[in-house]
């Protein structure tokens, strides 16, 4: 018999494809969860649009639904359904930790250069402010690169979306 | 939004971004320096993204898929504006294009969130939660730019472009579609 408790806490086993320190309960990409006896429908949210990892998501989810005797369907979820606000507080400091400076909280205007070039921005490392925007964009379209000042150090920094 | 209308709509969309997205990373690995490369790249990504999220809801309606709609249609059935269809390996003219083309995405972007189509308004919300990135970049470049002739000028050469009737019909795409279209073509029904 599968439980939503099993099911939530396999989901909490599969990684983030690309920064696997975090799980996608985590990153709160999850957005509904259904249960009918064995079957058991989950509903992700994509991240950014053009981000390659949602497949992969995907296929993670539906396997480890299968290991624990469901039978998985998963759905993307359609529109405006994801913010780097989703990211639980406890997400947020397994990315810190990792090296990956956490989103800035949304505020009620979009982010903007003004704002990026503040220094409101920690440095994951030495937990300085006095850190510098290098490049709105990085390795991938989640993440900025910033530089620290302090400790010397380029990091990289998520995006608010 | 009447049917015709609303598939009019998603596919002016997704062919603009699609053929940006294609035009932009042509950058990869040659932009004047690093932080670009890394930009325009990562730009590009975010765009072709678009493309497939608006193909996807054009295709639902159409009863086809993403793929089909970006690579199996002739070259004369794209909407995309003539803006995105150039080939610009001039880095004053990219980024002109960066600007002129940011400008004009805003405003429709802009106009589809206030959409009485859930998913048409739910698709642009999301898409320019990630624009507003493209845009800061255009920005502070045309801010940087704004007193280099050659920078004015490319404004100045490229604007009626922007302004031109959407389509597909010229030489120009002919050569860009046969590029970007070589792969799927070449391993017909192929899953990749």
């Amino acid at each position: 018999m599968v439980t939503p408790d099993a099911v939530w806490a396999a989901l909490e086993r599969v990684p983030d494809p690309e920064i696997p320190v975090i799980s996608l309960v985590d990153l709160g990409v999850v957005r509904d969860v259904r249960l009918d006896g064995d079957r058991v429908s989950v509903t992700l949210a994509p991240t950014f649009l053009g981000c390659p990892a949602l497949a992969a998501m995907q296929r993670a989810v539906e396997a480890r639904l299968a290991e624990i005797g469901a039978v998985p369907s998963v759905e993307i979820a359609q529109g405006d359904a994801w913010t780097t606000d989703r990211i639980t507080p406890a997400g947020r400091e397994k990315l810190r930790a990792a090296g990956f400076a956490p989103p800035a909280p949304r505020a009620a205007d979009a982010p903007s250069l003004v704002q990026l070039q503040s220094k409101a921005f920690r440095c994951p490392y030495c937990g300085s402010a006095e850190t510098l925007l290098e490049n709105i964009f990085g390795p991938t379209p989640c993440r900025s690169i910033r530089y620290c000042e302090r400790c010397r150090q380029p990091f990289e920094q998520f995006k608010t979306l | 939004m009447d049917e015709s209308k609303r598939v009019r709509t998603l596919l002016e969309l997704a062919d603009d971004e699609l053929v940006v997205g294609w035009r932009d990373s042509e950058w990869t690995g040659i932009a004047p320096t690093l932080e670009e490369d890394v930009a325009f790249s990562s730009i590009a990504q975010n765009e072709i993204g678009h493309a497939r999220a608006a193909y996807e809801l054009a295709a639902r309606e159409l009863g086809t898929t993403a793929d089909e709609l970006a690579f199996d249609r002739s070259p004369g059935e794209y909407l995309c504006s003539p803006l995105v269809q150039l080939r610009l390996l001039d880095w004053a003219q990219a980024i002109a294009r960066r600007y002129l083309y940011e400008q004009a995405d805003r405003a429709r972007i802009e106009a589809l969130m206030r959409s009485d189509d859930e998913l048409v308004a739910g698709l642009a919300a999301k898409m320019d939660r990630e624009e507003v990135y493209h845009r800061m970049h255009a920005e502070l470049w045309a801010e940087r730019l704004r007193d280099e002739p050659r920078f004015r000028e490319a404004i100045d050469e490229l604007q009626p472009y922007l302004d031109a009737e959407r389509g597909s019909g010229t030489p120009l795409f002919t050569d860009l579609w046969e590029e970007m279209t070589s792969v799927r073509r070449s391993a017909p029904g192929a899953e990749w």
